[in-house]
């Protein structure tokens, strides 16, 4: 258990340096940096790399950004198998549901209760 | 090519000019962030990490699975940290380390809905909410389409 916190730290940790330097050595704005890792993950799943990134890691590989884009091609080839290629639509956001989910509930709870400030 | 005619363009003073920009500009100090980002964003998934055993014990998640409620639950985190104002500090700090991880797409959502909010609720909060973090959805659904369309055609025709 305590390695895979080590592992969770260390690669969640790289895979920001990564994006560091996207941001400083290759001077892209962090929208264009973050577009960049989404479809990384969403290529890496597809080939099958990314779930022993996440065996492995934990949440070292499903924090950063790139499991977003991993988790949907996840959903969309599950649905895939299951239903043939319409699947690939029905089940595109079938594992990542709660980020999105998540992102719209608390973003409007959040505009609720707190005030822009400055 | 567009740089090429630029610099035909210019007069000598104004390539002078270029190079004096060129040497005192302030160099980004590459190493010293990717440290930072390295830690920030290690510390980030550390606790994403504990997130998820307490989901594994608890509520019977398996480590596959785990990653759904792990994400909502830290997306929760950074509602709060953004709202007192915290995660903009953890931000200039961390740099990537604070974008990279989901924290900082719920980050971008949240604040913008916050930043919007004196606009009305569904012109200002509906409709900018996703205005930093809609590419992040349009390219990783569009990417995340065409990857799994092309392995499940190859799947079919029997090529894997």
């Amino acid at each position: 258990m305590l390695a895979m916190f080590f592992w969770a730290f260390v690669i969640g940790g790289l895979i920001c340096v990564i994006g560091q330097l996207l941001f400083d050595v290759a001077k892209l704005t962090p929208g264009h940096t973050l577009s960049l890792l989404v479809v990384a993950g969403a290529v890496l799943d597809g080939f099958g790399l990314y779930e022993p990134l996440v065996d492995f890691a934990g949440a070292g590989a499903t924090i950063p950004i790139t499991s977003f884009g991993s988790s949907l091609v996840h959903g969309a080839l599950q649905d895939a198998e299951a239903h043939g290629i319409i699947g690939v639509l029905t089940g595109m956001f079938q594992v990542t549901s709660s980020g999105i989910s998540a992102a719209i509930v608390f973003g409007f709870i959040g505009a609720l209760i707190f005030k822009p400030k400055g | 090519m567009e740089s090429k005619q630029k610099k035909q363009n210019t007069t000598l003073q104004q390539r002078n000019y270029q190079q004096l920009q060129q040497k005192h500009e302030i160099k980004r100090p590459v190493l010293k962030n990717c440290i930072k980002a390295f830690f920030v964003g290690g510390f980030i998934c550390l606790i994403g990490q504990a997130v998820s055993y307490f989901y594994i014990y608890f509520f019977n998640f398996t480590e596959q699975s785990v990653g759904n409620p792990t994400v909502a639950t830290m997306v929760f985190f950074s509602m709060l940290l953004t709202g007192f104002g915290v995660y903009d500090r953890i931000g200039q700090f961390g740099g990537a380390g604070s974008a990279v991880p989901v924290t900082g797409f719920g980050n971008a959502v949240i604040s913008a809905a916050i930043e919007h909010r004196t606009e009305g609720f569904v012109l200002g909060v509906g409709g900018n909410m996703f205005k930093l973090a809609g590419s992040v959805i349009l390219f990783g659904v569009f990417s995340a389409f065409v990857v799994a369309l092309v392995k499940t055609l190859l799947v079919i025709w029997g090529v894997l």
